[in-house]
């Protein structure tokens, strides 16, 4: 992105400013905090996000470790993707397993089967085991109104929980890092980008992500209006008929909750002008999770979901 | 393409969150589900139209209540530009909201309600507005439908408004009529208001002159992190990570490093794609000297003939936003540019009343949302510019160092 200087009137385009911005929160936390960690789940913010934080120290590697929430509904191709990143980049990552939690009775198996809410204490105990005082997260305010709220430090207390009607003032960039023992911060360097900026920043910078968001014929079955993947996350019941499309997922969450959408964009120009023509946002077009309730982010952010 | 950030500000309920909602929906940004969603909320409420306010009181707090309580991004685009809108509360008691959302914009809305003209939390906001140096202000009188599109009522406010105006530091000021309830002069023109001669609030948006508002003047960088690889490739690398807050840096510039005085000159600016000739705000670069001198985070670097104030005594208006209030005697955090060090409220110069900008001089502390004139020393030097000259050399925030709370925030004056 070094077209700026090339313009007289130093004017930079949205996507140089929301790249340094986040370059600049980045460096922030590491200037600020002792043990701060980059969540890191293979999907698009996260991958963008740690591309952001690759600039941010370059020539110097990320100063900090990468930490996945392994809910075990993977799709493969995320979790291999995953691994790829980690050691082309000599990355150090920390995996909190739900998987394991359920095994050691820590959490229990929600009757839905969904890990979407359950994998929220195993990330606040994957934290406190290694010491983590600062998560950095790739969630963007325009995903959804609960996180339209959000500040870009944003304060947790010593259960992890958020609380929206008492959030730290946040002026300028002067953003305040400080927390007492046990207490941390959850940071969010994507907060101003929007999933088209995401997807215009992945074409600009030839940014590599996982298979799945371009458009593959798979075996599908529609469910509430939305269109899973049958496999043996997530298998179909008797009155759901599967059928091949061509399809590609806009997020990547729970394998077994995430829904495909109709798609033929196989490449990031046709990706980018299916996002920029879009009627309907990710989350409501892919998250079984969502439909919940009206504040379903909003309580499970309380909890102290990302 | 370029960005403007803007945001709301005016008295609780005068229509802030339904013009967000109504600038949206005209000019069609809102998804079909975000759509839906507010519907049926709407409908849940006993409305009988839309609540378009809802499209940014998310929480569930706001939703019962009926008001906003902390500031919503909203993020849309036209042909011409994209926007981050921060839509703020315009309750007294979340004042430290709307200032975290009017701090990063270039422009702010103040609304009024047509009915009842200015009012106390009117001129707070637009007097915040100024104090914050946002370089744009628009007021927009709202609720013109009610006022049966009055052109009387439109310039009675106009001109109640250019009075007090007079009084503060406002660069750039324009006023809108508008019903945020049916988008007159939201997007498009209205046709209630022949007489009104102006651009549309979305146009004005759109074409609002911004470039200009940045200092590109005093070279600027604050030290942000050192880059310093511990591995044989980079032997000898040193490089000087941060944003630029003013001016332009090139290389081959002379510099002096701050607060230890000692000179060099800039022998690379780089990124992570590779050295650029110049840095301007707000760049995120890596700076790399030709004298290997000891600096770390909190230092500035700026030309040996243009640099800031080195200060320890510190005249600031605060506005101040802990819950406790603020007495002269306070020993506070304080974090300026990069810079984080520690302060004492030496004296309590005065407190300003928003309504009349009277001076009093005899108030003894500060309570929450109050603003005042406040003189401090820091334990280390800050190094500053006035905020009038440099929004991002010239702020600061306070933090209690019991709770971590930030608890104020304060715009440095010439002394
Ligand atoms: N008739 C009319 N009603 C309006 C107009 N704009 C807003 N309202 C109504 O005024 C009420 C308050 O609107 P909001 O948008 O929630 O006000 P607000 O300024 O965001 O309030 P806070 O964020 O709580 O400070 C709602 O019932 C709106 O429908 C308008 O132009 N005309
Ligand atoms: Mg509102």
């Amino acid at each position: 992105m070094n077209d700026a200087a090339e313009s007289p009137r130093r004017i930079l385009s949205q996507l140089e400013v929301l790249e340094s911005e986040a370059i600049y929160i980045i460096r922030e936390v590491v200037a600020e905090v002792e043990r701060p960690a980059m969540m890191f789940s293979g999907g698009k913010d996260s991958i963008v996000m740690l591309h952001l934080a690759r600039k941010a120290f370059a020539p110097v590697s990320v100063p900090f470790p990468i930490l996945h929430v392994d809910t075990g509904h993977n799709f493969p191709e995320v979790l291999e993707f995953r691994d790829k990143v980690v050691a082309q980049n000599g990355l150090n990552l920390v995996v909190g397993s739900v998987q394991d939690a359920i095994d050691r009775g820590v959490v229990r198996e929600e009757p839905n089967g969904s890990r979407n809410r359950i994998q929220t204490p195993v990330l606040l105990e994957t934290a406190e085991k290694h010491g983590f005082n600062a998560l950095l997260g790739g969630a963007r305010r325009d995903e959804e109104k609960a996180r339209a709220k959000e500040r870009i430090f944003s304060f947790r207390d010593e259960f992890g929980q958020w609380d929206p009607k008492k959030q730290r003032p946040e002026l300028w960039n002067l953003f305040n890092a400080r927390v007492h023992l046990g207490e941390s911060i959850r940071v969010f360097p994507l907060s101003n980008w929007t999933e088209l900026d995401i997807w215009e920043y992945i074409a600009a910078e030839g940014i590599e992500v996982p298979s799945i968001y371009y458009a593959h014929e798979r075996e599908v079955f529609e469910r509430n209006g939305m269109l899973f993947a049958a496999n043996d996350l997530c298998r179909p019941r008797a009155r759901e008929k599967t059928f091949v499309a061509s399809v590609r997922y806009r997020t990547v969450g729970d394998a077994t909750l995430t829904a495909a959408v109709r798609s033929d964009a196989d490449t990031v120009e046709l990706v980018l002008e299916e996002v920029a023509s879009t009627r309907i946002t990710e989350r409501g077009a892919t998250r079984g999770d969502d439909r919940v309730s009206e504040a379903a982010m909003e309580d499970r952010k309380k909890e102290g979901y990302f | 393409m370029d960005l403007l950030r803007f945001a709301t500000a005016g008295s609780v309920d005068d229509g802030k969150s339904t013009l967000i909602g109504r600038l949206l929906y005209d000019s069609k940004s809102i998804f079909s589900d975000q759509l839906e969603g507010v519907e049926r909320a709407s409908r849940e409420m006993g409305s009988e139209y839309t609540e378009l306010s809802l499209l940014t009181d998310g929480l569930r707090a706001e939703r019962e209540q009926g008001i906003t309580i902390d500031v919503a991004y909203r993020y849309f685009a036209t042909p011409v530009r994209k926007f981050i809108i921060a839509d703020t509360p315009g309750h007294i008691q979340y004042t430290r909201n709307m200032v975290t959302g009017a701090s990063t914009a270039d422009l702010a809305i103040v609304l009024v309600d047509a009915r009842k003209g200015l009012v106390e939390q009117s001129r707070r906001h637009a007097f915040l507005v100024s104090l914050l140096q946002v370089p744009h202000l628009v007021l927009a009188i709202n609720k013109m439908d009610l006022v049966g599109y009055s052109q009387q009522v439109f310039e009675d406010i106009r001109r109640e408004f250019t009075e007090f105006a007079a009084k503060l530091q406002i660069a750039d000021l324009t006023f809108i009529p508008v019903s945020a309830l049916h988008g007159d002069n939201v997007v498009d023109r209205s046709e209630n208001m022949s007489w009104y001669e102006g651009a549309s609030l979305l146009n004005h948006l759109e074409n609002v002159y911004i470039a200009s508002d940045r200092n590109l003047v005093d070279g600027r960088f604050p030290v942000q992190y050192v880059i310093r690889p511990h591995s044989s490739k980079f032997h000898d690398y040193r490089g000087y990570a941060g944003k630029i807050a003013g001016g332009v840096m090139r290389t081959g510039d002379e510099i002096i490093v701050l607060p230890s005085g000692l000179p060099s000159r800039i022998s690379s600016i780089e990124t992570a794609d590779g050295p650029v000739d110049e840095a301007f705000a707000p760049m995120s670069v890596t700076v790399r000297l030709e004298d290997d001198i000891d600096i770390s985070r909190g230092d500035m670097i700026c030309r040996p003939h243009n640099q800031p104030r080195v200060m320890q005594d510190v005249d600031a208006m605060i506005t101040w936003m802990g819950d406790k209030p603020m007495r002269p005697g306070a020993k506070l955090g304080i974090k300026h540019t990069t810079r984080r060090t520690r302060a004492f409220i030496k004296e309590l110069q005065y407190e300003l009343d928003v309504n009349t900008l009277h001076r009093d001089e005899s108030a003894t502390e500060l309570k929450l949302n109050a603003i005042g004139r406040v003189r401090l020393r820091t334990t280390t030097p800050l190094l500053a510019d006035e905020y009038l000259r440099n929004r991002e050399t010239g702020g600061f925030i306070l933090i209690d160092e019991d709770t971590n709370d930030t608890v104020g925030a304060g715009m440095i004056l010439a002394s």
